[in-house]
């Protein structure tokens, strides 16, 4: 089937199987920011943002992201520098193979709430799971990262 | 200290691109046109494969090849990432005809697309003898039923192990008259404790991709931890020459211990040798899960003996350990459950210390950071806890009593002595940031809710004694900076960057002039790996010794270059000079690229003949429901001396994540089978990780001590950390509920049943 789909700004027409996620069809289209940790949709690694809100693209089919609007890291570096900072001051990105998913979606909470308290940041992250980092550097990466914003 | 680099929170050399998503990790970098690997694999827990029909998925469109028991070579081999002669036994085949647990391969494919792959998968008709299984490790051993009857099996080292018994290795050490000590004693009590085969969860699976290069090598491209041990590993199970195998590896998605094994290796390097042709295998999430290599499963008995006053006067302990299907690090995952448990108490006048490991048809078992120390640690701990309430002493008093310090030597730790120990320090800090002495035992919160504290001491060694090597290769470059050639893997645990401080620390120049290049068999020193908490001490001082001995030659050069002695010369970061002359780096890094016959180069290797522990405490407060055992995690403090931390923020993150893995363990992670040996836990929707809102809050201190055999007085931090979560929670639901949980994961159900038992 054929689709087409604007990602990272860019409109993208695709012939595509019907049984294709979207995970996949992303990281086909060069988007290898986003990483595979479950298959269960358990770990949140794969998460992007679709029309603005953050999925679970490892079960999403990409059939359903036609006509959409879809950005992954690869499309937010700016934001992506600009926190990500944050994380690697603390040494909390670790191995690195949860970061994307759980930058998109600190991007994502930021975007709906502009100053979340410590309760809300682990309930909306909390399916994002890292098994380097224990979370306590995430956390303060956010916390520092919230400051310096509310500072400016 | 008065230092630049070192003992400073220094940015990750590779931070920026990890948290930029920068496609740095395997199957980022694999081609998308190389040959996809899968296996099938064994529905049933012991059986003999009489048949495999491929001849239908043959026939498949894009299928490359199906290889069976009779197509591999017939040398058996251990996947363990070991030092040779491996400890583990040879007791594996690429594929064999006796499968011994559920998802043991039987078959592997490759083809041009994974579709076509899973397609044929489904088609491959198998015939089984089935078997009845061992799936009790507890009945294992002199079991009629064998789990490696076969003749070929072999043990290289002297391990206790016999394959006619199910033992994978067996032990009995000591020292003194531990019978006679404890019947001396006041009180002696004796408990069985039983932890679960965890498993690592690295966020990013096994993976390897391989392909034939311009030299006709094989190159092996894969998320290890060590890359020289699997390219002898895969040199043994293909039976090729080692000089025909080139391993390396890209930025790995976490390891955890989990990479010191082989796992997903020896597949796509069997086809690509076989076929000449590139290939891949990515291992699901359920393949991680059910045919990978996690924690052993371990029983611990623990006598202890002490006088009425509270001092430890003897332990006896006996564990038997299960390492499934497979010896991998069997044997030596066993010994830390004693040898690093027992020595944490400083007046034991006797010990005695025995083990078995055996076989049994579930999935093998590996190397998991803690690495025997975790589950020997929970039920020695547990045990001193219990000992506690049962004199009535708190058990942060016995622990001030007993406590192993500097200086002391200790008998079950090799008789090795501390020469660094700040353990004391580590327990009266923690005592203090947890207000210890005002929350013990237990407060009730009078809504059915109770808060509790809970403590535990912890060690760990630093790398193998004697046997584990880093080597560190260093070179000085065009504008004079520098190379450094490192044998080890970081895995995200930063130990590129780690060992670059050190190298930057000791000649003097700012650490974006190191530039660190590691991990590849054909261009590295030798390094054992990075597993055993070895990194930082080992390799360091490689790292440290390399930088001494270039700085002489650079003097040397220098000095011949202003025309003065070399004790005329010194050398400050920048230049060689002396009697007002002076050469800089840049201009000697000239000199050495014309008309020279001296390299501007160094290697060097390390070995340490003593493996100084770390030490630590952890002290938890939970508040505890009554009506249904439900747990939350209030405050988690940790004190660690890790001698001095190279890089502040990586070893704090060490100690949190550590402390993660930890909860995880004594909360909820559990691996279960069913009656015929399948595994329950194969997502992670059934094997629950602590999320972020598990975990509570964790406050992490360091109270340095200075380990003079280490770089800059370091020892190490990975592994430690995640060893007193589980007896420390253990200790906090008992202050909370009086019920004592003896088998991990420490469930809310066990603790409810536990309450309504003491009721009755």
């Amino acid at each position: 089937m054929n689709i087409q789909v604007k990602i990272n700004g860019k409109n993208v027409k695709s012939e595509i199987d019907a049984d294709l996620l979207l995970i996949d069809y992303l990281r086909d289209n060069g988007c290898l920011s986003v990483k595979r940790g479950c298959e269960t949709s358990n770990c949140g690694l794969c998460t992007v943002l679709m029309n603005g809100k953050p999925v679970l693209s490892c079960s999403v089919l990409a059939a359903r992201a036609d006509g959409s609007e879809i950005y992954t890291l690869e499309g937010l570096q700016k934001e992506a520098e600009e926190f990500g900072t944050f994380v690697a001051n603390q040494g909390a990105e670790q191995c690195g193979f949860c970061n994307p998913g759980f930058i998109m979606n600190v991007i994502a909470m930021l975007r709906e709430n502009e100053n979340p308290t410590d309760d809300e940041i682990k309930e909306y992250l909390a399916g994002n799971l890292c098994r380097c980092s224990g979370y306590e550097g995430q956390f303060r990466a956010i916390k520092n990262f919230l400051a310096q914003r509310g500072a400016k | 200290m008065d230092t630049k680099f070192v003992n400073k929170p220094i940015m990750k050399k590779d931070a920026m691109a990890l948290v930029m998503g920068k496609p740095v990790y395997l199957d980022d970098v694999a081609p998308k046109d190389c040959l996809i690997v899968k296996v099938l694999r064994s529905p049933h827990a012991n059986a003999i494969v009489e048949e495999v029909k491929k001849d239908v998925a043959l026939k498949v469109p894009n299928i490359e090849c199906i290889y069976t028991w009779e197509d591999v070579p017939q040398n058996r081999f251990t996947m363990a990432g070991q030092t040779y002669p491996e400890p583990s036994p040879y007791d594996r085949l690429i594929l064999d005809k006796h499968v011994r647990y559920v998802g043991d391969p039987v078959a592997i494919v490759a083809g041009s697309d994974e579709k076509s792959v899973d397609k044929a998968l489904k088609m491959i008709k198998v015939k089984y003898k089935v078997l009845e299984p061992i799936l009790d490790f507890r009945k294992s051993k002199d079991n009629d039923i064998l789990v490696h009857p076969e003749e070929s099996w072999k043990s290289l080292c002297p391990v206790g192990a016999d394959n006619k018994r199910n033992l994978c290795a067996s032990e009995t050490c000591g020292n003194g008259d531990v019978e006679k000590v404890l019947s001396e004693c006041d009180i002696v009590l004796e408990r069985t404790y039983h932890t679960k085969a965890n498993q690592q969860a690295m966020m990013e699976t096994f993976r390897t991709y391989c392909y034939i290069d311009t030299y006709g090598r094989l190159n092996v491209l894969s998320s290890t931890q060590i890359v020289f041990h699997a390219r002898r590993i895969l040199s043994t199970a293909l039976g090729i020459p080692k000089s025909k195998i080139r391993v390396t590896k890209p930025r790995i998605g976490g390891g955890f211990g989990a990479k010191q094994t082989l796992v997903a290796e020896i597949f796509p390097a069997f086809v690509t040798w076989k076929t000449g042709k590139p290939s891949k295998m990515i291992f699901t999430r359920e393949e991680s899960q059910i045919a990978s290599t996690p924690r052993h499963e371990m029983e611990v008995t623990v006598r202890v003996g002490a006088t009425k006053e509270g001092i430890i006067k003897a332990v006896d302990l006996y564990t038997l350990s299960n390492t499934g299907a497979y010896g991998e690090h069997g044997p030596t995952t066993v010994g830390l459950s004693g040898h690093k448990s027992i020595p944490l108490y400083g007046k034991v006048e006797a010990f005695k210390f025995a083990y078995d490991v055996v076989y049994s048809n579930v999935m093998s078992a590996g190397a998991y950071r803690g690495y025997g120390a975790t589950q020997g640690i929970f039920a020695l701990e547990s045990a001193v806890n219990e000992l506690s309430a049962k004199l009535g002493i708190d058990p942060v008093k016995i622990r001030e009593m007993n406590m192993v310090r500097e200086g002391d030597t200790m008998p079950a730790y090799y008789n090795e002595t501390t020469n660094s120990c700040a353990l004391d320090r580590c327990l009266e800090k923690a005592k203090n940031m947890i207000n210890w002495n005002e929350k013990y035992p237990y407060k009730d919160m009078g809504n059915g809710k109770v808060r509790s504290v809970g403590v535990a001491m912890a060690m760990q060694g630093s790398g193998i004694s004697n046997v584990d090597v880093g080597s560190a290769t260093i070179k000085v470059d065009d504008d004079g900076l520098y190379t450094l050639l490192i044998g080890s893997a970081d895995m995200g645990t930063g130990c590129d960057t780690i060992l670059a401080q050190i190298a930057a620390e000791s000649l003097e120049c700012d650490i974006d002039n190191i530039t660190v290049l590691a991990a590849d068999t054909d261009s590295s020193p030798y390094d054992s790996g990075s597993y055993a908490s070895s990194t930082t001490y080992v390799t360091g001082k490689a790292v440290c010794n390399a930088c001494e001995k270039l700085i002489d030659i650079m003097k040397e050069e220098g000095a011949k270059a202003l025309g003065l002695s070399v004790d005329e010369v010194d050398f400050d970061g920048k230049r060689v000079f002396g009697k007002d002359k002076e050469i800089s780096t840049a201009e000697l890094a000239v000199k050495s690229q014309c008309g020279t016959k001296t390299a501007l180069e160094v290697t060097v290797s390390h070995s340490s003949p003593i493996s100084p522990p770390p030490f630590m405490v952890g002290m938890v407060e939970i508040e505890l429901d009554k009506e249904t055992g439900h747990i939350d995690i209030i405050d988690y403090v940790a004190v660690v001396d890790c001698g001095t931390p190279i890089n502040t923020n990586l070893a704090r993150v060490q100690v949190e994540g550590g402390l993660g893995q930890g909860i995880g363990m004594a909360l909820f992670e559990d691996v279960q089978y069913s009656e015929k040996g399948r595994m329950y836990n194969n997502s992670f929707m059934q094997y629950k990780l602590p999320a972020r809102n598990d975990v509570g809050t964790l406050r992490v201190e360091f109270e340095n001590s200075y380990e003079q055999t280490g770089p800059y007085g370091a020892k190490s931090i990975g592994e430690i950390v995640i060893n007193t979560p589980s007896p420390a929670l253990a200790h906090a639901v008992y202050n909370a509920t009086g019920v004592y949980i003896h088998e991990l994961p420490i469930t809310p159900e066990k603790i409810v049943m536990g309450m309504i038992k003491n009721e009755n």
